[in-house]
C-alpha cells in the first residue's frame, strides 16, 4: 500500500510504510489553478509516483518526496 | 465498623496446585487467604479481611467461560462479599482473561466494587480495561511486592465510595471522558505544557494519543503492469447523494462503489461526503481526491495490469482509530480475496 496525502506527519504517526506526499487537503491530487490538461500531467506525475513507491522494496517508513 | 469482607481470586499457579498440569481445575472456593492473598492481606490492613479464595485452573475458566463465571459468580454470592480482588495476573494471558471477565461479572451481578492488576500487554487488558479497574503491573510474579499495595489501596478506595484516578491510583486509563471543573482555564493550561516543552521540561498531557501499532511493510510490487490495482481513500468520495450516508465526521462506516466502466469521476455523479475539509474543489472533480481518470490511461496504456472494479471510501474526520482499524481489517480480506496486489490510498 502507497498513502497519498497532504499531511505527511499524520501519516508518519498513524504507521504508513510508503508516502507520496500530495498538493493540499482539499484536493491532494490536483489544483484547481491550474488548467484542466495541466491539472491532468500533475495528477499523473503523483500516480505515477505513487506506483514507483509501490515498486521500491522499503525497510520502514519512506516519504517518497516529489 | 465491621470489617469488609473480600474474595479473592487466583488461578491453579498461585494456589501451589501446579503449572499447565493443573491448569483445568475446576474452581473451588477455600477459607480464608491462599498464596499472595497473605501479602494483599497485610496490605488491606485492619479494615478489610480476605474471607475466601477462589481458585481455578487458566485453561478451564477460558475453556469455560460461561460455566466458571456463573460457578464463581454463586461461589462469591454466597460470601456475601463487599470486594472482589483478582490476581494480579501480570503478563499470563488466560489468568488475565479470567480476572478481567470475572471482574467484569462481578461488579455487572453483584454491584461490588472490584480490582484486578494486569501488565500492559497482557491480552486481558484490551479486553476488560473498558468496563474493570486494572491495576498496572510488571510483566512478571517478581513485581508482586509493587503491585499488590497498590491493587489494596485501589480497592479499598472504592469500598469508601470513592472513584480511581489515572495515573495517580495506579488504574489503566478506562478510555471513557468525562466532565470535569479546573481551576485554570484550558488555554492556560495549554500554554503552560507548550513552555514546559519548549524548555525541555516534564509535563502531562491532557489528552495523550491513541496508540498506533506499526507493520512491516510488505514487499515491493515485481511487475506493475500485470498487477491489479485498488483505490481507497479517507477523502470521503462517495456517488452522488452519498447512498450509504457515510457521516461527514466521526464516520462509524465506509462504502463499497462498482466503478466498471468509470472512466472519470464526474462532478453530476460523485461527490464527497468529507465535512472536515472544503468541499468545493472535490465536488468540483472527485479525480481530485481519488485519481480514477488517471488510473484508467494507465490501464490503457498497459502501464497498469488493472484497476480494480471497486473503489472504497470512508471520511477519515474524527473517525476513531477503532472504527478505522474496523473498516480497513473487512474491507482487506476482500481486496485479498479479488487478487488485488497493491492499493493507493488516498487521504486528504
Amino acid at each position: 500500500m502507497v498513502h497519498v496525502c497532504t499531511v505527511v506527519p499524520i501519516s508518519l504517526t498513524v504507521g504508513a510504510n510508503r508516502i507520496v506526499p500530495a498538493v493540499a487537503i482539499p484536493h491532494p491530487l490536483g489544483n484547481p489553478k491550474l488548467s484542466r490538461d495541466e491539472e491532468k500531467v500533475l495528477r499523473r506525475q503523483l500516480v505515477e509516483k505513487a506506483l514507483q513507491a509501490l515498486q521500491t522494496e522499503v525497510d520502514g517508513q519512506t516519504v517518497f518526496e516529489r | 465498623m465491621s470489617k469488609l469482607r473480600v474474595v479473592h481470586y487466583i488461578n491453579q499457579f498461585f494456589a501451589g496446585l501446579g503449572g499447565e498440569e493443573k491448569a483445568d481445575v475446576k474452581p473451588e472456593i477455600r477459607e480464608g487467604k491462599v498464596g499472595p492473598g497473605a501479602a494483599l492481606a497485610a496490605a488491606l490492613g485492619q479494615d478489610a479481611e480476605i474471607v475466601a479464595t477462589v481458585v481455578c485452573g487458566d485453561s478451564y475458566y477460558n475453556e469455560n467461560l460461561e460455566v466458571a463465571r456463573k460457578t464463581i459468580l454463586d461461589m462469591v454470592k454466597q460470601q456475601k462479599a463487599d470486594l472482589f480482588i483478582a490476581g494480579p495476573a501480570f503478563n499470563a494471558g488466560r489468568y488475565g482473561v479470567a480476572c478481567g471477565d470475572i471482574c467484569k461479572a462481578v461488579s455487572q451481578e453483584l454491584g461490588i466494587p472490584v480490582v484486578t492488576g494486569m501488565y500492559i500487554e497482557n491480552p486481558g487488558v484490551d479486553l476488560y480495561r473498558r468496563d474493570v479497574n486494572i491495576i498496572k503491573t510488571g510483566g512478571s510474579a517478581a513485581d508482586m511486592r509493587n503491585a499488590v499495595p497498590v491493587m489494596a489501596k485501589a480497592a479499598l478506595k472504592l469500598a469508601r465510595g470513592e472513584e480511581l484516578k489515572a495515573p495517580e491510583d495506579g488504574v489503566l486509563e478506562k478510555g471513557i471522558r468525562k466532565n470535569m471543573f479546573r481551576d485554570e482555564r484550558g488555554s492556560k493550561r495549554a500554554v503552560d505544557m507548550l513552555i514546559a516543552k519548549l524548555s525541555g521540561q516534564p509535563f502531562e498531557t491532557e489528552y495523550p494519543m491513541p496508540d498506533f501499532d506499526r507493520v512491516t511493510p510488505n514487499p515491493a510490487v515485481k511487475d506493475i503492469s500485470k498487477a491489479k490495482i485498488a483505490l481507497v481513500t479517507s477523502g470521503g468520495i462517495v456517488p452522488k447523494g452519498n447512498p450509504d450516508s457515510i457521516e461527514a465526521s466521526s464516520a462509524t462506516k465506509y462504502g463499497k462503489y462498482d466503478i466498471e466502466g468509470v472512466n472519470d469521476l464526474t462532478s453530476d455523479k460523485y461527490q464527497t461526503a468529507h465535512g472536515g475539509y472544503d468541499p468545493v474543489y472535490a465536488n468540483e472533480d472527485p479525480d481530485r481526491v481519488l485519481p480514477v481518470d488517471v488510473l484508467r490511461d494507465l490501464e490503457k496504456e498497459g502501464v497498469i495490469g488493472q484497476l480494480h472494479r471497486y473503489f472504497y471510501s470512508t471520511v477519515g474526520n474524527g473517525t476513531s482509530v477503532a472504527n478505522a482499524k474496523g473498516f480497513a481489517s473487512e474491507f482487506a480480506k476482500e481486496l485479498k480475496a479479488d487478487g488485488v496486489d497493491a492499493v493507493i490510498l488516498t487521504s486528504t
